[in-house]
C-alpha cells in the first residue's frame, strides 16, 4: 500500500495511526531521533507529534510533493557528509556588528556565542528555556506551524516541532541597535540538525534577523514569526556554498495590522532542498515580501531546490510580493510552487508573484506552479514565470568592450538576480550578499 | 589600419546574403564615413567586424593592423583595439556602470600585458571624462544604460570609447537621437580622440554630423557593397539629392 493511501485513511480516522507499513516508516524516522521531554514546550511537542502521526510522512505521489521527492527527508538518517574543516570560508555577516549565536549541528554553543543581552529584546535558546520551565513562547511554539497545516499538510514541520533540539526564542519590544545573527557550524559528519526558532515582535518593534554558515548533512528548520501591529522584521538567510546537503526549512509567519515582513534567502548549491514559506496576512495593511536568489550547480552530483510559498490574505489592503530567481546549470533542477489565496473580504489586496529561472545549459530545468485563488472582488493580483537562457545580445555587448566571456556571464547572472536582491532593504547587507555571489560565481564559473 | 577585402557575409540561420563583396580600407589617423539606405548592411558590417554571433563569413577577410579579425573572440578584438559604439546600446540591470567600465578597462589592460588601474586612478579618469560628456556622477552609479534616455545612452557609448582608448573606433549611428547640444558634445568627444594612430569609421544617415566630425573619405553603401567613395562633398550630395542618382550610376 502506498503512503498516500495510508494518509487518506489516517485523515478519515484521526485516532488511528494508519496501516502498518507507513507506521513503520514514520516510527523508524522518529526512533532515529531523540525527542526532547518536559519543559514549557512539552504540550506543544506532544500535539505536534499527534498531528504528525495523523498526517504520516509524504509520499512521492503526494500532490504537494510532485516536483520534489520526499524520500531523502523520509529516511531515518542522512548520508554522512564529510567536510573539510581546514578550509572554512568566512560566513556571510561574520564581520558585522551583530548579536551572534553560534549553533553547532543545530544546537546552541554558548561558549562561541555572544552574551545574550541586547536592549529592546528578550532572547534565549529553546533548550535553555525548556530546562528553565515557564516561558513566554509557550503560547507560540508550534502554534503558527499548527495553523499553517491548513489547507496543506506539512508533516516535516510538525516533525520539527516535536523533535527540535534547540533554537532561539526572541521577543522584541523596541528597536535593538544591531541584528541578531544565528551562525551555523558543522561538527559530526552525519548530523541531522533540527532547530526551531520563535520570533515575536511586539507592537511597533523592529528586528533584523540573519542566519548564515553551514549546517549538517541533513537539516530541518522551522521559524515561527509573529508580528504584532506595526512591527517590522527583516529576515535574511544565506546558506553556504559547496555544501552537498539535504535540507528543509519552513517559515511560518503571522502579520498583524500594518506590520511588515521582509524575508530573503540566498541558497548556493546543496543537493536536495526545500524551503517553505507560509504567511498569514492577518491584519489590514499588512506587508510581506519573500524573495530568494538561488544558484544551483548539478556538477557536484545533483542539485534540486524547491521554493514553496503559500500566502493567505485574510484582511484588507494587504501587500504581498514574491520574487524568486534561480540560476541553474549542469543538470540542476529548480522548483517553485507559489500560491496567493485571497479570502472573501480581503479587499484591495495587492499580490504580486514572479518566479524566473536562468538556465545556463540545456540539461537544467525549472518547474513552476504559480497559483492564484481569489474570493474577493476588488483585488490586484498578478503572477508570472519565465525560463530563459543568457541574453546573447547583452553577452556580446559586454564582450565587445573586452570583458572576457566568463566574466560577462557573471555580470549577466548578477543582473538576473538583481530584482531578488533588491528585496534586501539594507544597502550594506545587499552589497555584502552581492559581493559574495560575485566571488562564488567567479570561483565556480 | 582596418582593411576589409571582398567580404561576403550571410545570416547563419537563414539563406540570406547581406554583405556581398565589401571592400574598404581605413588608414591610420583617418576618419571615414559610411552612408547608405536603410537595410544596406551597415550595422551588419559593424557587428561582423566586432564578432557578434549569427553571421557566417562566406568569403573575404577583414584585418586590423594585419591581424585577421574574423577568427578572434569579441573580447580579443576589443583588446586588439577595436571598438563599436552600438546603434542600440544594451541595458544591463543590476550591473553598475562603473563596475562594468572598470572591468572592461582592466580586462583590456590585462590582455595587453599592462598593469591594471587602481580604483582611485580609475575613478579620477572616469569622472573627468564623464564631466566632459556631461554625464553626471549619478548616471555613472546607475546600472548600465538603465533608465538612460536615448541621447544619454549614446553619450555613455562615447564615454566607454574614451575610457577604452581603442585604435579603431566604429560608430554606428551615434548621432541619431541626439539633440543639437548633445551632438556637439559627442563630436567634441570624438574629435578629442583623433590622433595619427587612431582611426574612425562613422556610420551615419546625416551630413550634419560630418560638419562636426570632418571625414577624410565618405563611402556610399548599398545592398552589401560600397558603391562609391569620395570626399566630404559626397555626403552633401546625398543630403541634397538622396541616393537615387548614386544607385542608378552604380547600376
Ligand atoms: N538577424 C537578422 N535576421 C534577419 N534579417 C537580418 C538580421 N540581421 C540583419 N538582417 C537584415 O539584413 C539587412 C541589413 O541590416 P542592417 O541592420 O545591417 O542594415 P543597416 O544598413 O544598418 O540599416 P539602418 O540604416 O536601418 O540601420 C536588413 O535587410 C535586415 O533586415
Ligand atoms: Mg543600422
Amino acid at each position: 500500500m502506498s503512503e498516500i493511501a495510508v494518509k487518506t485513511k489516517a485523515q478519515q480516522t484521526p485516532q488511528v495511526t494508519g496501516a502498518p507499513k507507513a507506521v513503520t516508516a514514520l516510527d523508524d524516522r522518529l526512533a532515529a531521533m531523540s525527542l526532547p521531554q518536559g519543559g514549557f514546550s512539552a504540550p506543544a511537542r506532544a500535539e505536534a507529534l499527534s498531528r504528525l502521526r495523523v498526517m504520516g510522512l509524504p509520499g512521492p505521489r503526494d500532490e504537494y510533493w510532485r516536483y520534489t521527492d520526499p524520500r531523502l527527508f523520509n529516511v531515518p538518517g542522512p548520508q554522512p557528509l564529510p567536510f573539510d574543516a581546514k578550509a572554512p570560508e568566512s560566513p556571510l555577516f561574520a564581520q558585522r556588528d551583530t548579536l551572534t549565536l553560534v549553533f553547532v549541528d543545530g544546537a546552541f554553543d554558548a561558549s562561541s556565542s555572544d552574551e545574550l543581552a541586547l536592549e529592546g529584546i528578550e532572547i534565549t535558546t529553546l533548550a535553555h528555556a525548556d530546562a528553565a520551565g515557564d516561558h513566554w513562547a509557550a503560547g507560540l511554539y508550534g502554534a503558527l506551524e499548527a495553523a499553517g497545516q491548513q489547507p496543506v499538510k506539512r508533516p516535516f514541520a510538525a516533525l520539527n516541532s516535536a523533535a527540535a533540539a534547540d533554537g532561539v526564542l526572541i521577543r522584541v519590544t523596541g528597536t535593538p541597535s544591531k541584528p541578531v545573527h544565528v551562525l551555523h557550524r558543522r561538527a559530526a559528519d552525519a548530523a541531522d540538525a533540527v532547530w526551531h526558532h520563535v520570533i515575536r515582535l511586539e507592537e511597533g518593534a523592529e528586528l533584523t534577523f540573519l542566519e548564515s554558515g553551514m549546517v549538517g548533512a541533513r537539516s530541518n528548520a522551522v521559524i515561527e514569526v509573529d508580528l504584532a501591529q506595526g512591527a517590522k522584521l527583516h529576515h535574511i538567510t544565506a546558506k553556504r556554498a559547496i555544501d552537498p546537503k539535504v535540507g528543509l526549512s519552513h517559515l511560518f509567519a503571522r502579520v498583524a495590522e500594518g506590520a511588515v515582513l521582509k524575508s530573503f534567502s540566498l541558497a548556493v548549491n546543496g543537493t536536495h532542498m526545500r524551503h517553505e514559506a507560509v504567511i498569514d496576512m492577518a491584519g489590514d495593511d499588512a506587508v510581506a515580501h519573500v524573495a530568494a536568489a538561488v544558484l544551483g550547480d548539478g556538477a557536484t552530483g545533483r542539485f534540486h531546490h524547491d521554493d514553496t510559498v503559500f500566502i493567505t490574505h485574510g484582511a484588507e489592503r494587504g501587500e504581498s510580493r514574491q520574487v524568486f530567481k534561480k540560476v541553474l546549470k549542469n543538470g540542476a533542477t529548480g522548483v517553485f510552487q507559489g500560491k496567493i489565496l485571497v479570502k472573501q473580504g480581503a479587499q484591495k489586496t495587492d499580490g504580486y508573484q514572479i518566479s524566473q529561472a536562468l538556465l545556463l545549459d540545456e540539461a537544467s530545468q525549472f518547474l513552476a506552479k504559480p497559483e492564484l485563488e481569489i474570493y474577493a472582488d476588488d483585488v490586484k493580483c498578478s503572477h508570472g514565470s519565465t525560463t530563459g537562457a543568457i541574453d546573447e545580445h547583452a553577452l556580446f555587448y559586454l564582450r565587445s568592450r573586452g570583458v572576457p566571456m566568463d566574466r560577462a556571464i557573471v555580470f549577466l547572472v548578477l543582473s538576473f538576480l538583481a530584482d531578488a536582491l533588491e528585496e534586501v532593504e539594507d544597502e550594506g547587507l545587499r552589497a555584502e550578499i552581492n559581493e559574495r555571489l560575485e566571488e562564488w560565481l567567479t570561483s565556480h564559473a | 589600419m582596418l582593411k576589409i577585402n571582398d567580404l561576403h557575409v550571410k545570416l547563419e540561420e537563414e539563406d540570406k546574403q547581406i554583405l556581398k563583396g565589401l571592400t574598404l580600407e581605413v588608414p591610420a589617423g583617418e576618419v571615414h564615413a559610411i552612408m547608405g539606405p536603410n537595410g544596406s548592411g551597415k550595422s551588419t558590417l559593424s557587428y561582423v567586424l566586432s564578432g557578434r554571433d549569427g553571421y557566417e563569413v562566406t568569403g573575404g577577410d577583414a584585418t586590423l593592423d594585419g591581424a585577421s579579425l574574423l577568427e578572434m573572440e569579441p573580447e580579443d578584438r576589443a583588446a586588439a583595439g577595436l571598438f563599436l559604439a552600438f546603434q542600440y546600446p544594451v541595458e544591463i540591470p543590476g550591473v553598475g556602470n562603473m563596475t562594468f567600465l572598470r572591468t572592461a578597462v582592466n580586462a583590456q589592460r590585462k590582455a595587453r600585458g599592462e598593469a591594471e588601474l587602481s580604483s582611485g586612478d580609475f575613478l579620477k579618469i572616469v569622472r573627468a571624462k564623464a564631466a566632459e560628456l556631461q554625464i553626471s556622477p549619478e548616471m555613472l552609479k546607475r546600472p548600465v544604460n538603465v533608465g538612460f534616455s536615448g541621447g544619454e545612452k549614446k553619450r555613455n557609448e562615447i564615454l566607454q570609447m574614451a575610457m577604452l582608448e581603442p585604435r579603431m573606433c566604429i560608430l554606428d549611428e551615434t548621432d541619431s537621437g541626439l539633440d543639437v547640444d548633445a551632438m556637439r558634445l559627442v563630436s567634441d568627444g570624438v574629435n578629442a580622440l583623433r590622433s595619427p594612430d587612431r582611426s574612425f569609421l562613422v556610420i551615419t544617415h546625416y551630413q550634419r554630423l560630418l560638419n562636426h566630425i570632418q571625414p577624410d573619405v565618405v563611402h556610399i553603401m548599398s545592398n552589401g557593397r560600397i558603391i562609391k567613395s569620395g570626399g566630404p562633398e559626397l555626403a552633401l550630395q546625398v543630403e541634397e539629392n538622396g541616393y537615387g542618382d548614386l544607385l542608378a550610376e552604380a547600376g
